[in-house]
């Protein structure tokens, strides 16, 4: 097993794979979206509760690969009790992380948890994998309403 | 349940090890590890032989095929019809008139779904397709419905992956115009009981359509015996390459359709308001083939047919049979498809480990295999699954490549712990 492997499945991230965190339906939601991977069949429903700007409450469903749903779990972990403007920080920094354009060791503090998912760089194919979870919930908080694809991405 | 394989009693005399020196590619190191190829029903592997046909074409004989008075042009054409004559007598077909050319499966059932179809299929007709037809099997016929006016009908599967053929009589009816359907089935496995299929059908005059992707490369082929009115196969399943593949039709039918695509090679005589067609099989060629392409897959079907097709199926079978056993041996695996006449596709699911992680977990250790819904959407839909992974066996896999598979499954269990 070779390091880029390793990497790309870190511990946190197969934890939150086995233990996804706020994992689940909310009844009380204020934002409600779809998002799923047509080529791999992954699928999630992001639920967000804003009030005054604040995110306070994130949760999702759905099933997919690791990288998808650890994805999903920190993501959710990560925004729960920050502004829509924070989330949207958010949502960039991950970008780049992806994309290897950014050095995590550098922003440790400033990305946290996202951090682990700057293996996924490496392996082009599972980009879409993570990003899932984050274009559904940047879409949801911005009101867009039809559901995420990624196969629309590209087009 | 007919039974195809057991009908030949040979005995089994496989030298696999003799037969893995002709793939040069069987000795590449993935991720450090030796490549344990099991992704053959997506593609598999080329022996020297298919590489050096192609070559020794090019270097040798190229040039274009039924039009040069020169040597080359004589030896290309010569080359080009005698893969023709070797692939009608692999299929036993009557004559090698019966055999076109094509890209592979996909664009074979295109042909017959549009020259064909749109001149025998009309509004308010039926066309039989199961659920278990890989998608190249059914969107030319959603297509070809959508046209016409048609409408599709399907032959369900049941629980272990099989046709519920006692359904299959009560689909058929005066507007039935065309059965299809796939003669194994690249998910499950499942061999279909293609005879009765066809008795059923022809009692009632309708035509029926195989999808052979996934059993001619793997199954003594006769299309005599089998009384299929269409065989559409891929060369790069069978050892051959990649965009080449094959049409078979009873010749009658063959008359009968319109032309596919217009241009050169498939004509008789042209004005410029009309033309007349070529004889079949040219008539359904247009353009300049993939001349090298037939005659890699004439070299692979001499191939085959050197270590047997009998033998390759009992081998196979045997290697299935193992895999299967040590595989059922996790308590948390799911196998999709239990067929008794199966082949060496197998679908499956490992606890709860989603088939992307684990095709790349066994990357690592040098496992190819294949995850996703296999091009079948409308049998992950009734699985209720998003994707399964398959590990596909051809003749120059080996059980001691399966002891490394399940080793690495286990090593898998364990990293995904669960
Ligand atoms: C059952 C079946 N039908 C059709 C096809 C399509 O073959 P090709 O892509 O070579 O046209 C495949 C291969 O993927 C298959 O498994």
């Amino acid at each position: 097993m070779d390091s880029e492997f390793r990497e790309l499945y870190q511990q946190i991230i197969l934890d939150h794979n086995k233990s996804p965190r706020n994992y689940g339906h909310l009844d009380d939601a204020t934002h409600v979206l779809d998002g799923q991977n047509p080529v791999c069949g992954d699928h999630y429903t992001i639920y967000l509760k804003v009030k005054d700007n604040i995110i306070e409450q994130a949760r999702f469903e759905g099933s997919g690969c690791a990288i998808s749903k650890a994805s999903a779990s920190i993501m959710t972990e990560t925004i729960k009790g920050k502004t829509i403007e924070e989330a949207d920080r958010y949502f960039e920094w991950f970008h780049k992380i992806l994309t290897g354009s950014v050095d995590v060791n550098e922003s440790l503090l400033k990305v946290g948890k996202l951090a682990a998912f700057a293996g996924v760089a490496d392996f082009p194919v599972r980009v879409k994998c993570a990003t899932l979870a984050w274009h559904t919930m940047h879409n949801a908080l911005h009101n867009k309403k039809e559901r995420v694809s990624t196969e629309e991405d590209e087009a | 349940m007919e039974t195809i394989i057991a009908a030949t009693p040979t005995t089994l005399n496989f030298d696999v090890q003799n037969i893995r020196k002709n793939f040069p590619i069987l000795n590449e190191q993935v991720h450090g590890h030796p490549l344990i190829y099991f992704d053959n029903a997506a593609t598999t592997q080329k022996p020297r032989q298919v590489i050096e046909a192609i070559s020794d074409y090019y270097q040798h004989s190229n040039a274009n095929v039924h039009r040069a008075i020169h040597t080359l042009g004589e030896q290309a054409t010569e080359g080009y019809e005698e893969a023709r004559r070797k692939i009608a007598r692999f299929i036993n077909a009557e004559s090698e008139k019966q055999i076109i050319f094509t890209r592979g499966t996909t664009e074979s059932i295109n042909l017959v779904a549009s020259a064909w179809g749109e001149k025998f299929v009309g509004q308010g007709d039926e066309i039989i397709v199961t659920e278990m037809e890989h998608h190249s099997n059914l969107i030319p016929w959603q297509l070809l419905a959508e046209k016409v006016g048609a409408k599709l009908r399907y032959i369900p599967f049941t629980e272990d992956g099989t046709l519920d053929t006692s359904l299959f009589e009560t689909l058929l009816n005066k507007q039935t115009k065309i059965v299809a359907l796939t003669h194994m089935s690249n998910v499950f496995g499942t061999i279909n009981p293609i005879k009765k299929i066809v008795r059923l059908a022809h009692d009632r005059g309708i035509p029926v359509l195989l999808d052979g992707a996934q059993s001619v490369p793997h199954l003594p082929i006769d299309v005599q015996s089998l009384d299929c009115d269409f065989l559409a196969f891929s060369g790069h399943k069978m050892v051959g390459p990649t965009g080449i593949g094959v049409l078979y039709a009873k010749t009658n039918r063959l008359e009968n359709m319109n032309p596919y695509q217009g241009g050169g090679e498939m004509i008789n005589a042209v004005w410029l308001d009309r033309a007349t067609w070529a004889e079949i099989p040219h008539k359904f060629e247009a353009g300049t083939p993939n001349i090298a392409g037939a005659i890699g897959l004439g070299a692979a079907i001499d191939f085959l047919q050197q270590i047997g097709m009998k033998q390759i199926t009992l081998y196979e079978q045997q290697l299935t049979t193992y895999a299967l056993e040590r595989m059922t041996r996790f308590k948390e695996m799911t196998i999709y498809g239990h067929a008794p006449e199966r082949g060496s596709a197998i679908s499956f699911n490992l606890g709860s480990i989603h088939p992307h992680d684990m095709a790349q977990f066994l990357d690592q250790y040098g496992v190819a295999i294949r995850a996703g819904h296999h091009c079948a959407q409308p049998i992950m839909r009734k699985l209720n699954v998003a994707a399964v992974n398959r590990a596909s066996f051809y003749f120059y896999n080996t059980t001691e490549e399966i002891d490394a598979f399940i080793d690495v499954l286990k090593k898998a269990r364990d990293f995904f712990d669960f």
